[in-house]
């Protein structure tokens, strides 16, 4: 096909457009703060990186760091472990309650934050979760692991049932198929599920600083804190955004094939 | 693929996913429905109300009542804004993708990663953004003339939250478009070029109708997302001017924590909920029910 020029130009000036306001945060993140208020500068003209320092000689933001990456990731594991199967059962079989089943799944997504803030309060206090990973990891099981189950319905329902059929005729036990044959041709949907559990756990921050107190203190909730702690330190905060970015970047550029070999995405 | 053999041991597939999303949405769902049907006088003296609050919060004419109306309305127009902009954009920029080669990567990661910043910093990078005195944009925006300033002009704060969510989330979009586009086989592609078809010939009936799919899920997320939108705007406008940008979330958390008025928030929150459900129940409806008729 040949490729003319003009969608070329709009993607470049829509992702310079994009970039924008996050170069803005590092331009911020690398000025003092007399040098921000003193006026607007289109770059640092003596950057410095001595917030950043900061923050990593500040054991309650590598803390907060450290947290914050946990119970994403223990998030993602969970989430995606308990929908492989049940991606399977919908995609392969009828049973009693299956579209019901699946829309209410979809309904939890639907449910917002701001509603369950005050009841995940009392229940993780109740159940002496409170201000740990596993409480934000668990609450946002709520949204992740529908989430999950959706988006691999779809790539199981890519492979062809034929390749079940011959395992089976070829000894395979259940597990062994699932693990051995069946995953392996998913691979690329597990990459797509992960990304985007780690994604919406990575960014929520209502529940996580609504479960958390000061052990379990995620990045962002420390970020919050030092808003009112030290007036408006614009350079700080620009530092502390700037780093939040860092894994996110990374898992995409781990994720970038999976997502360009395209994925038509099963029952809506 | 109505072939599908009928087998209830599927269940014990399912199993763990149910103990999961139960624990975390039967038990606090309950606690909500338990405060919306009781009244307290503090110190967890509980006694019955019945609807008396649903009766309050549905009847525009009490305070409360009035409060929820224009935070519905508010929070309906913003998701239709919203989603009339990111979706057209989103298909285009997803059009415009290269389809091969080192520019796939490199746009991939830089279109994703205003996604993948947690939603308090995404609120921090435009407050700084629009501030006429430090922000890029405020700084430009007061500088053609335009009378600019989001803590004080409604229809300033309006703009920034609906530009924030454009710049936020079009990217879903984009990439849940690319995605569905990449899965159209070539041969289709071909035949159109055979036939002689037109670039908008091969859109409209190519592309759009492979891409229903996946733009169904786009579009479910998107209102959902808008609709429940809570921590940009706290950080940017707090709600206000006055209350121009107080969006159903926003009430709702003012209300539960703000004033510890446990009743209305749990009644609301319910009201709320199923306003959501609805909404999606009648557009998921709708899609399945073209879909099948279209396969018929």
């Amino acid at each position: 096909m040949r490729q003319s020029l003009a969608p070329r130009i709009i993607l470049v000036v829509y992702l310079i457009v994009l970039m924008l306001p996050i170069y803005w945060l590092i331009n911020m993140s690398l000025r003092t703060n007399s040098d921000i208020m003193s006026g607007m500068a289109l770059w640092p003209h003596h950057p410095t990186f001595e917030k950043y320092i900061g923050i990593f000689n500040d054991p309650t933001w590598v803390h907060g760091f450290g947290v914050s990456l946990t119970y994403v990731a223990i998030n993602t594991i969970i989430s995606v472990t308990v929908a492989l199967p049940a991606a399977y059962a919908f995609n392969r079989y009828h049973f009693i309650g299956d579209k019901h089943l699946f829309f209410w799944l979809l309904t939890n997504l639907m449910a917002p934050a701001a509603v369950y803030a005050m009841p995940f309060f009392n229940l993780y206090y109740a159940v002496g979760l409170f201000d740990t990973v596993w409480a934000v990891a668990l609450a946002h099981c709520l949204f992740n692991v529908p989430l999950a189950v959706w988006i691999l319905e779809g790539f199981v329902g890519g492979v062809p049932r034929e390749i079940d059929e011959t395992a089976a005729i070829d000894g395979y036990s259940f597990p062994r198929f699932f693990i051995r044959i069946f995953l392996p041709l998913i691979a690329n949907g597990v990459g797509v599920t992960a990304f985007f559990c780690f994604m919406f756990s990575w960014v929520e921050e209502l529940l996580a600083t609504t479960l958390t107190s000061s052990d379990a203190l995620p990045f962002a909730a420390v970020m919050t804190r030092s808003y009112s702690a030290s007036g408006m330190d614009w350079s700080l905060l620009a530092a502390a955004g700037v780093l939040t970015m860092i894994p996110g970047a990374v898992v995409i550029w781990f994720v970038r094939n999976h997502i360009a070999k395209g994925f038509a995405l099963g029952r809506v | 693929m109505t072939d599908k053999p009928f087998n209830n041991r599927a269940w014990f597939f399912v199993v763990p996913v149910l103990a999961f999303v139960l624990f975390s949405s039967i038990i606090p769902m309950m606690t909500v429905v338990n405060y919306s049907i009781q009244d307290t006088m503090g110190a967890n003296n509980f006694f019955w109300n019945g609807d008396g609050w649903f009766r309050d919060l549905l009847n525009p004419s009490t305070e409360i009542g009035a409060r929820f109306n224009d935070a519905l309305f508010r929070t309906l127009a913003f998701s239709f804004a919203a989603l009339a902009i990111e979706v057209p954009l989103g298909i285009a920029m997803a059009l415009c993708l290269p389809r091969r080669g080192w520019g796939v990567g490199i746009s991939l990661v830089v279109i994703a990663l205003p996604m993948l910043i947690p939603w308090n910093v995404v609120g921090t990078i435009w407050q700084i953004f629009t501030r006429a005195d430090i922000g890029l944009f405020g700084a430009a925006i007061t500088g053609i003339g335009i009378h600019y300033n989001v803590t004080q002009d409604a229809v300033s704060a309006w703009v920034t939250i609906v530009v924030i969510d454009v710049w936020h989330w079009t990217p879903l979009v984009i990439l849940l478009s690319y995605a569905g586009l990449r899965a159209i086989p070539d041969a289709y592609y071909q035949a159109a070029r055979i036939d002689g078809a037109s670039r908008w010939a091969v859109f409209v009936n190519i592309e759009l109708p492979k891409l229903q799919k996946v733009l169904v899920i786009a579009v479910l997320l998107r209102f959902m997302q808008t609709f429940m939108i809570y921590t940009e705007p706290v950080v940017v406008t707090g709600g206000g001017p006055g209350s121009a940008t107080t969006f159903l979330s926003i009430d709702l958390v003012k209300i539960a924590l703000g004033q510890v008025d446990l009743g209305s928030a749990a009644s609301m929150s319910l009201v709320y909920n199923l306003i959501t459900l609805t909404v999606c129940w009648i557009f998921y409806t709708i899609m399945t029910q073209l879909e099948r008729r279209r396969d018929a």
